[in-house]
């Protein structure tokens, strides 16, 4: 049982918080009650004294790290006391020269005096049950850490700062009104009455549901802007699938040959676009073929097309349209779709050209897409590929417009929970139920509602969100 | 005086509407039982309103009932009017209120008491509670700190017994007060119980002040009812008891009258705010928000012109009438003036006074959600000395007090009934988790999944578990049974038997203003248009076979309402997820060093069984569930590590 109780939040946890590369300075991060005590042990001053206890609080200072007699590394070293702190524990960084070997040397004294390493997400964790943020702003740290581009990193930081807290706490605040209105009334109608209650109540969940169905919008936007784009490249054999995904990575990924059939794996790949993220999958030619291996290939290509959020059709010019060309173009119905009209570089022997492609393809439904021509092996038309991505997703904005995005999926089901609770409670009043059915559904919002910022106790919530934070934060 | 000892099984300190239900349901399982009482002739005595049932508490009834208790039984044989509340709303919120005679009602009772074997009925006051300490180590480690041995009476006699149960409703040090008035009684000028106040403290029970109040009775040839509109009951009548034949229930009523308060009598009762008792600061008990006294109500609502005054009759042996809803601690003066405002009371003679009452009770953290006393085993409480308010509420915790102290004597799980199986669990769990800080009375809104928790299907939800600790017979749980299943079946047959769009069904849909079909559909979902129900689609069902209207009452319900149904179900499945979150009883707060102190400390004093209810103390939030579910979890991981 003692150890049990260590290791819930009494014992002191250590993580290198910088990433785990050769970098030009790494933080070691120790927090818990024992940190002072601990670090006192392997730190000296500039003027080797071991001073640490009467360090004064959230200042930095200069010194070594000792083991022993030897001296291990030069840092610099602050102290920041409980609460003031990330974890409201008493936290001290270690700022090491950074090069995974004397990190990983400083890290395992810590833990030979005493520290315990810290589990992923253990400081975020802390910071939260000790109250000092939320769970929408746990989230946000870890969405920062993660961030992949300017977008993310803003949202993550708009997040951070209380915006969609501040969004739930006020739909929540509405809701409850309306709950307690119906059920004082029901326990005391003398007092409450309910005459005309339900059209009130209709006009006012009406804006709710306006409200969260606006903050879902930006949630596609939101996410696929920080997350990135998932991406199929599809196409014939040889069309210059791989030449498209050279093109957008700038290395020799894929292998590119002339011999159809090739690219038998799907390669995933991440390429920014500026401030676009590709989630690139390239797929495996897709024919009818009785080439087993390949096979595997075209199905799984065929199910990440499902999953894909663009599909990019690379067509080659100097071809003529054959059926498989239809049938693959069948697969993408439904999907936002660019076809890019590949090697027209090579125009004396161009077939296909911008203009009679849609009569190509009379007789699908799904002709009204964008073409872009390129030469992919000159690396041209990329330009106007980035430009095309842009009009689909972002309505031709590239900088972010709304103020608050939801960039969270777990935030964007709870939201679409919410969301359809309240359109239950505007379909009983227009069945003309009464008053009583609907706080059924309005409590159901009202939870949903309290999940995202950690109001309501979830069930093994927490752990899952914990789980996912890297270590060291 | 030589000593003398009688050895009995159950003692039952007070013989209201808790104490009754306690000492029926252990003496039923076999039990030697008594049932001690300040006056053998005030049993089950309804010192207040004479109404049993209403808004929720209906509900408590029918599950009493279910459950195998008396009180539904014993008021569809002495109602004087019976009535099914809010029928304008969904099924969740209807409740059956009956008036009673409360002579007769009193009498009928103590006619069950006395015909029942192995009960005795006894009248004296019980002065001491007779306790040992406790050796066995399994106990302690429950955190049992004495044991219960028996009670002495008065006269010195000591009763041995194997559990106790305290249902002394406001008995104990009472006084009422009207105005300057005070005289030191019971309700209704009976004795009030003195002595055993300080032999509970003495064993450490933390007891507090409460006070609740009943408006005057007045000498019903005083009044003018051609001046009020009067209220009839319901015809038919539909019975309290799932066991009562509803032929036995139609008989006459007796009618109830409604008048209203205006704004002269709001005039007095502000000019004479000073000398009420609460307002003056004499009463120090905490009074019921939800059944204020006329004073409250003008203070809490100042631009309601009027209040609503129900003029009810108390039974057929007398002619005095209940002015319900104008309960007062006001001066006898204030009050003649005050009552002679009200249109029909204009020259009302007042046969008793309101006044305003105070007495000890527990403090109902101390209770195991058995309503058993966590530090003193064998020792349980029921009613109004739990801080509730209401017979219904008291009934139900008696007959929930009486079964747990049987089960522990035998040895058997206690009847467990959760929040979404019943009010009585609602009501339970309400009074041992949550900080009640006036008389606790039920109401709807305290029941979350109350779709769930109909009156209508309590026997379905509860008999079950009434036939599992033995206070229902085989024979009532098989008609339960089948009546289950014929619900089932019914509602089978429904869903699958389909109408096609032919002539017959159009004519029939045009005839009653209905859309015509475009493609075949199920009875069920004519059933869900609202201009349908189960009865008027008999024309185009020829199939069915003739059904118990009490089968046809569950089957529309449960098709009509099956969204709404299903998603509550879903509610309830998430609550159960952490009920089942069980908290060793054995736990250190003091180790789950991130908990904030207020949250450690009021975990401390309510020590929750489960994170479900540890959730719903007062004082404790979400962001401190959150740490004791990862502590938990960090205990179970560490353990398992261990092994």
């Amino acid at each position: 049982m003692g150890n049990v109780l260590r290791s819930f939040n009494d014992d002191t946890i250590c993580a290198i918080a910088t990433a785990m590369t050769d970098a030009g300075i790494g933080i070691i991060r120790v927090s818990g009650k024992d940190a002072v005590s601990i670090c006192d042990k392997l730190y000296i001053s500039g003027k080797k004294e071991r001073d640490l206890i009467r360090h004064k609080p959230n200042t930095i200072r200069y010194g070594y790290i000792v083991d022993g007699d030897r001296i291990v590394d030069e840092v610099m070293i602050s102290f920041m006391k409980a609460p003031h702190s990330y974890t409201c524990e008493d936290v001290i960084e270690i700022n090491s020269h950074g090069g995974m070997l004397v990190m990983n040397e400083v890290l395992s004294l810590l833990l030979k005096n005493g520290c315990r390493l810290a589990e992923p997400g253990e400081f975020t964790k802390r910071a939260f049950l000790n109250g000092r943020i939320d769970l929408t702003k746990a989230e946000a740290v870890m969405d920062i850490i993660e961030a992949q581009s300017t977008f993310a990193l803003e949202s993550s930081r708009a997040q951070l700062s209380g915006n969609i807290y501040d969004e739930v706490v006020s739909l929540r605040k509405d809701i409850l009104y309306q709950m307690a209105y119906i059920e004082s009334a029901l326990d005391d109608p003398e007092n409450y009455d309910l005459t005309g209650f339900s059209s009130e109540l209709k006009s006012k969940i009406l804006p709710m549901i306006d409200k969260i169905s606006k903050l879902l919008t930006s949630a596609d936007e939101g996410i696929i802007r920080k997350d990135g784009i998932k991406t199929v490249i599809i196409g014939k054999p040889n069309a210059g699938k791989s030449s498209l995904l050279n093109a957008l990575s700038g290395s020799d990924r894929a292998i590119v040959t002339d011999i159809a059939g090739t690219t038998r794996d799907v390669i995933e790949e991440t390429v920014r676009l500026d401030d676009i993220v590709l989630n690139l999958i390239d797929t495996a030619g897709i024919r009818e073929t009785e080439d087993l291996i390949e096979k595997i290939g075209v199905d799984r290509a065929k199910e990440k097309i499902a999953e894909a959020d663009l599909c990019l059709y690379v067509l080659d010019s100097t071809s003529d349209i054959e059926d498989i060309d239809k049938d693959i173009f069948k697969l993408c119905e439904g999907k936002k779709t660019i076809v890019i009209l590949n090697k027209n570089d090579l125009t004396t022997a161009i077939k296909i050209s911008k203009d009679i492609l849609p009569m190509l393809f009379s007789g699908s439904n799904n002709i009204d897409f964008p073409i872009i021509t390129t030469s992919l092996l000159n690396r041209e038309g990329l330009d106007e590929l980035k430009r095309s991505i842009t009009d689909i997703f972002f309505n031709g904005e590239i900088a972010p417009k709304q103020e608050i995005y939801i960039t969270n999926l777990r935030h964007k089901k709870l939201f679409e929970e919410a969301l359809d609770s309240l359109k239950l409670v505007v379909d009983s009043i227009e069945k003309d139920l009464s008053e009583d059915f609907y706080t059924i559904d309005l409590s159901n919002a009202y939870s949903s509602l309290g999940e995202i910022i950690g109001q309501e106790v979830g069930d093994d919530l927490v752990e899952e969100i914990f789980s996912k934070f890297c270590m060291g934060k | 005086m030589v000593e003398v000892r009688e050895k009995i099984d159950v003692a039952i300190v007070g013989a209201g509407h808790a104490g009754c239900e306690a000492a029926l349901a252990c003496s039923r399982l076999g039990l030697e039982t008594y049932i001690f009482t300040m006056s053998a002739d005030n049993i089950a005595f309804m010192p207040c309103n004479p109404h049993i049932g209403g808004s929720s508490k209906g509900h408590l009834v029918r599950e009493i009932d279910a459950l195998g208790g008396e009180m539904g039984k014993v008021i569809d044989k002495t109602f004087l009017q019976s009535k099914m509340l809010n029928t304008s709303k969904g099924p969740a919120v209807h409740s059956l209120r009956c008036q009673a005679d409360k002579m007769e009602y009193s009498k009928e009772m103590k006619r069950v008491l006395e015909a029942q074997d192995h009960l005795t009925v006894k009248q004296a006051e019980v002065s001491e509670l007779l306790y040992e300490d406790i050796t066995d180590e399994k106990l302690k480690n429950q955190g049992y700190e004495r044991r219960i041995t028996g009670v002495k009476i008065f006269s010195g006699i000591i009763y041995e017994a194997k559990a106790v149960i305290l249902c002394t409703g406001t008995y104990l040090k009472s006084r009422c007060l009207t105005g300057e008035a005070i005289t030191y009684s019971g309700p209704n000028g009976l004795q009030p119980s003195n002595l055993l106040s300080e032999s509970l403290l003495k064993a450490g029970i933390e007891l507090r002040r409460f006070k609740t109040g009943t408006p005057a009775r007045m000498d019903g040839k005083t009044l003018d009812y051609s001046k009020m509109s009067e209220q009839f009951g319901d015809d038919p009548v539909i019975p309290f008891s799932f066991d009562t034949d509803p032929k036995d229930v139609q008989r006459p009523q007796v009618s109830c009258w409604l008048t209203y308060t205006n704004e002269k009598t709001h005039e007095i009762i502000r000019n004479n705010i000073d000398r009420s008792p609460i307002y003056a600061g004499i009463i120090e008990g905490v009074g019921p928000r939800y059944c204020p006294s006329i004073e409250d109500k003008v203070v809490k609502f100042p631009d309601h012109e009027r209040h609503q005054v129900f003029v009810e009759p108390e039974g057929t042996f007398t002619n005095e009438m209940y002015i319900d809803g104008m309960s007062s601690s006001l001066p006898e003066d204030v009050q003649i003036a005050m009552y002679r405002t009200v249109p029909g009371l204009e020259n009302c003679r007042i046969v008793k006074s309101a006044y305003a009452i105070e007495y000890d009770c527990l403090c109902p953290g101390q209770l195991h959600p058995t309503l058993e006393l966590k530090k003193i085993y064998g020792l349980f409480s029921a009613g109004q000395f739990n801080g509730s308010s209401g017979y219904e509420e008291a009934a139900a915790q008696g007959l929930y007090a009486g079964v747990n102290a049987a089960m522990e004597i035998f040895g058997k799980e206690p009847l467990s009934i959760d929040r979404s199986e019943g009010y009585i669990g609602v009501l339970v769990d309400d009074l041992v988790t949550k900080e009640n800080l006036e008389p606790y009375r039920m109401m709807t809104s305290r029941a979350e999944y109350r779709l769930l928790l109909r009156q209508d299907n309590a026997d379905l939800r509860l008999r079950a578990k009434g036939y599992e600790v033995g206070l229902i017979s085989k024979e009532k749980y098989d008609a339960l049974l089948n009546k289950q299943e014929l619900i089932d079946k019914e509602v089978d047959r429904l869903k699958n038997t389909k109408v096609g769009a032919n002539p017959t069904i159009q004519s029939f849909l045009e005839k009653n203003d209905s859309t015509p079909l475009k493609t075949a559909t199920s009875l069920a979902e004519l059933i869900c248009r609202p201009e349908f129900n189960y009865d008027n689609i008999a024309e185009i069902d020829p199939d069915r076979e003739e059904l118990p209207s009490a089968v046809k009452e569950q089957v529309e319900i449960t098709i009509r309402y099956e969204g709404y149904i299903t998603r509550q179900l879903r509610q309830v499945e998430q609550f159960k997820k952490l009920e089942k979150k069980l908290i060793p009883a054995d736990i250190d707060y003091e180790d789950v060093s991130s908990l904030r102190l207020e949250a450690r400390q009021k975990l401390e004093k309510f020590r929750p069984t489960n994170i479900g209810q540890a959730s719903r103390i007062g004082g404790v939030n979400p962001a401190d569930i959150t740490v004791l579910v990862i502590y938990l979890d960090s205990l179970r991981r560490g353990q398992s590590n261990e092994n």
